[in-house]
């Protein structure tokens, strides 16, 4: 027994190994912030949420959209946790088009809660066009679907800096220190102050930074607090249940040890 | 054994009559197991639990899934937001293929050391392969249906080996994607195989287990056992109980990946949707396949490496007729041992390389692991079945070893516990 | 003998243990399984309909979709309103009142949705100027309910609001 779980253990690190080499196998060193959200315990910070959806409608949701978000998500448990009725104020605020009406036509209505994240562009053609060429990645997933995740993003914004002596950069192309061949389409968009949080925060550079990838993260993993939650109630469990299927089978195997 | 089994109860006897259910029934729980079966072997029963795990979560998400290429994404994130528990169900089913191919890496490997492949159990070995790579077709296209960008770019890469076969290559490649490239006709049929393909292995699975059934479990030491004896146990509870208590432990892992790192087997470019005009920097393929995508990488010509890659599993079909040695346990081949442990190593070298880029220093490293793959096969274990000098056998389980009494240490290291 | 009862007893509450313990792990991955089949948030999200009922003339009726489901939208005439007040609660299978059923007279509004198995009954049909359902022959009066055939109860009245004057919202 002991020499299988050495061996297991042997196995384990290795892949474990194999997978940190291939999976960090970034270039620059991402900025690393303690997200609340980590850990086995790891919940979403609400405060946070908040405001970082605030940051995204206020400054994302101009080129970004967010098709996989309805506006009921924002009142729904594990998120932002929003009322009813300010998730209701929220989607009043955007207009979406239905229809089509008895006359055949389509029209527009306030959006409710049962309405997905208005896109800012037609489609997907019509939002590059209008970013010089570069289509503005739908944030949904965006956290899940950038190796480093949350801590690539953050750094990601705040990883503007004027080019090193010796690049040049075409128009409309801003310098990154952590975006992938340090060439990004997307221009600084956080400035300090940008936006002027209700409950009082100091609307820093980071801070915004911080509660968007927040928000993000949310966006991009709905469920999270839920799968905490229920995992640390199933490996509880599971403990358990091993310890009394052990002693279960030392106690049937006494019978055939004792004839050995 | 249970052959001569009566049901005690009259309505018993008259079903048993007509359907044997109920002998079949107590030929598995009496079925005689060896009694000093470690805990490699508990990865047989840990297996059949990853398979209908896929399969029952795999039916559940077919419910909510849509296999078509302008909704296939949006249907997979549609699970992982607004179903009930659907993110949970679609975790299990991803990280449950990658436990799926731990457990029957550790219980293909656990055959190699301890020669379960050889005489008379070659047809278990032969139909175990066979659902080897049933597995990782499986896999393969179920890794398709998300129907992100290393779905898109995996699909293309490994349907594109295809064409490497002299004149037909292009029609068959037309043929798989039904189409000019992977598209909506190439999902809908992996869609169906993926469905199709978990029943065919759930049949091999059963016939895997009536091939054993018929010599009886292979065990640490290796040798033939008289059935029933001193030296064997009835499966029920004794062999179960094992089983459940490992099952339980490797629960554990499964639930570690499930619900604290759900992704970190994945690739996160699989949260991007296809797209047909844009490549993701790096192609890997999933953990599991490294190794052949490795062996594929580093042959320089395209068909050969094709046929590289098929010759490393076929090699391993035709493994009860390539090593030599009457000697089945690793554990009387002191140096079958060492070369098994060099080729675990050699296998593991060449998954890593597999996920790194084919150039320079990792691809020499990949082109000698896998000339030593082959060499294994081929020359090293034909040869050393004739040159080896084996330990001195014990005659049972229960009985020290004959004339070499030293070993018996070696013996009862592997027994429970 | 009494030495090893015991041990007996000991390992019956070991074996009992276990597979309770086992038994609730089963039923707790059972449940999401189960629980899928549900109808799932976005489906949920969707309880409400609005009918915009402006230009409806009396006498006529309209189908709106909610929930997958018909409902019936009629802007009856006095004479029908005259016809389903005039009717003996006693006679009723199903007794309610026609003022219990459409909270504003003029306007009636219910699931179009036989209780019998389902199907969708015509309108202006049947020998009570109701609605009539074709499977089984089931005759409903002017207020929808049941008057003769096999269905049990009467179309049921979903939860609906007047907005305003023009708009009613179902659900």
């Amino acid at each position: 027994m002991k020499k299988f779980f050495k061996i297991i253990l042997i196995i384990f690190f290795s892949l474990g190994f194999l997978f940190q080499k291939v999976y960090s196998a970034e270039k620059q060193k991402l900025l690393k912030v303690d997200w609340s959200f980590k850990g086995y315990f790891g919940k979403f910070d609400r405060a946070s949420l908040q405001r970082g959806y605030q940051v995204y409608n206020e400054v994302c949701a101009s080129c970004h959209s967010m098709k996989y978000l309805s506006y009921r998500n924002l009142a729904e448990k594990g998120g932002p946790e929003f009322s009813k009725e300010e998730a209701k104020a929220i989607a009043a605020n955007f207009e979406v088009t239905d229809g089509p009406n008895d006359d055949g036509e389509m029209f527009t209505r306030p959006a409710k809660l049962s309405d997905k994240f208005v896109n800012p562009y037609q489609n997907d053609k019509e939002a590059a066009a209008s970013n010089g060429g570069a289509y503005p990645p739908d944030m949904s997933v965006l956290v899940k679907a950038r190796s480093g995740g949350a801590n690539y993003i953050y750094s990601v914004l705040l990883g503007y800096e004027d080019p090193p002596s010796g690049v040049t950069l075409d128009d409309g192309v801003y310098y990154n220190k952590y975006m992938y061949g340090n060439n990004i389409k997307m221009p600084k968009v956080l400035e300090d102050d940008l936006v002027v949080y209700n409950d009082g925060t100091v609307a820093s550079e980071e801070q915004m930074a911080k509660d968007v990838v927040t928000f993000l993260a949310w966006a991009a993993e709905p469920h999270l607090e839920a799968r905490h939650r229920i995992g640390f109630k199933a490996i509880i469990y599971l403990i358990i249940l091993s310890f009394l299927a052990y002693f279960s089978m030392k106690r049937l195997w006494s019978r055939i040890e004792s004839k050995i | 054994m249970s052959d001569n089994y009566v049901p005690s109860s009259k309505l018993g006897k008259w079903f048993n009559d007509r359907l044997p259910l109920l002998s079949l029934s107590a030929h598995l729980r009496e079925y005689p197991t060896p009694k000093n079966l470690n805990y490699w072997w508990t990865f047989g029963g840990i297996l059949t639990f990853c398979l209908i795990t896929q399969i029952i979560t795999g039916i559940v998400l077919a419910m909510h899934y849509v296999a078509h290429a302008d909704l296939a994404f949006d249907s997979v994130e549609h699970i992982m937001r607004d179903v009930n528990y659907g993110w949970l169900i679609r975790y299990v089913h991803a990280n449950g293929a990658s436990m799926f191919f731990l457990a029957v890496y550790i219980h293909i490997f656990r055959a190699l050391y301890y020669g379960s492949y050889k005489e008379p159990r070659e047809v278990i070995w032969i139909i175990g392969m066979i659902i080897y790579l049933l597995m990782m077709m499986t896999a393969f296209m179920g890794y398709v249906l998300p129907w992100g960008q290393m779905s898109f770019w995996g699909a293309t890469v490994i349907t594109n080996l295809f064409s490497a076969i002299p004149l037909f290559g292009e029609s068959i490649t037309n043929w798989l994607w039904g189409g000019y490239a992977v598209d909506n006709p190439t999902l809908t049929r992996f869609f169906s195989l993926h469905y199709l393909l978990p029943f065919l292995i759930l049949g091999l699975v059963i016939l895997h287990i009536w091939a054993l059934h018929v010599p009886g479990n292979n065990n640490p030491i290796g040798i033939d056992l008289k059935k029933p004896s001193k030296d064997t146990v009835p499966f029920h509870p004794y062999i179960v109980i094992k089983d459940i208590f490992a099952l339980l432990l490797f629960l554990l892992v499964f639930a570690f990946f499930v619900f604290y790192s759900p992704n970190v087997l994945g690739h996160s470019d699989n949260y991007i949707e296809a797209n047909p005009l844009v490549t993701p920097a790096h192609i890997v393929p999933e953990w599991y396949l490294l190794p052949f995508y490795a062996i594929l990488r580093s042959v320089p010509d395209k068909l050969l490496g094709v046929v590289a890659m098929f010759a490393s599993i076929f090699i391993l079909v035709i493994l009860p007729w390539l090593d030599t040695s009457k000697v089945r346990s690793a554990i009387f081949r002191p140096i079958y041992k060492q070369f098994y442990w060099i080729l675990v190593l050699d296998v593991l070298v060449l998954g890593y390389m597999g996920a790194m880029p084919a150039e320079g220093l990792y691809l020499l490293i990949a082109r000698v692991a896998t000339a030593y793959y082959f060499i294994h096969f081929l020359i090293i274990l034909p040869l050393l079945g004739n040159k080896e000098k084996t330990l001195p056998i014990p005659l049972s389980i229960t009985e020290p070893v004959l004339g070499g009494a030293p070993k018996t240490s070696m013996v009862k290291k592997d027994k429970l516990n | 003998m009494s030495e090893k009862k015991k041990p007996k007893e000991r390992r019956d509450f070991l074996f009992t243990a276990s597979y309770a313990m086992g038994a609730v792990g089963v039923a707790a991955a059972v449940w999401p399984l189960v629980d899928q089949m549900n109808p799932d948030s976005s489906v949920k999200a969707l309880a409400s309909t609005e009918v915009d009922i402006s230009s409806l003339e009396p006498g006529k009726s309209i189908t709106v979709l909610w929930r997958g489901k018909p409902v019936f939208i009629k802007r009856r005439t006095q004479e029908e309103i005259a016809e389903a007040r005039a009717v003996n609660i006693g006679d009723l299978k199903h007794p309610e009142k026609d003022e219990d059923r459409a909270k504003n007279p003029e306007w009636l509004v219910m699931l179009g949705i036989c209780t019998h198995l389902g199907c969708v009954p015509l309108g202006d049909k049947g020998e009570y100027n109701g609605w009539f359902c074709p499977c089984h022959g089931s005759h409903y009066d002017t207020s929808g309910r049941i008057r003769k055939g096999p269905a049990p109860t009467n179309l049921e009245v979903p939860k609906y609001e007047f907005v305003n004057s023009n708009t009613i919202k179902i659900g």
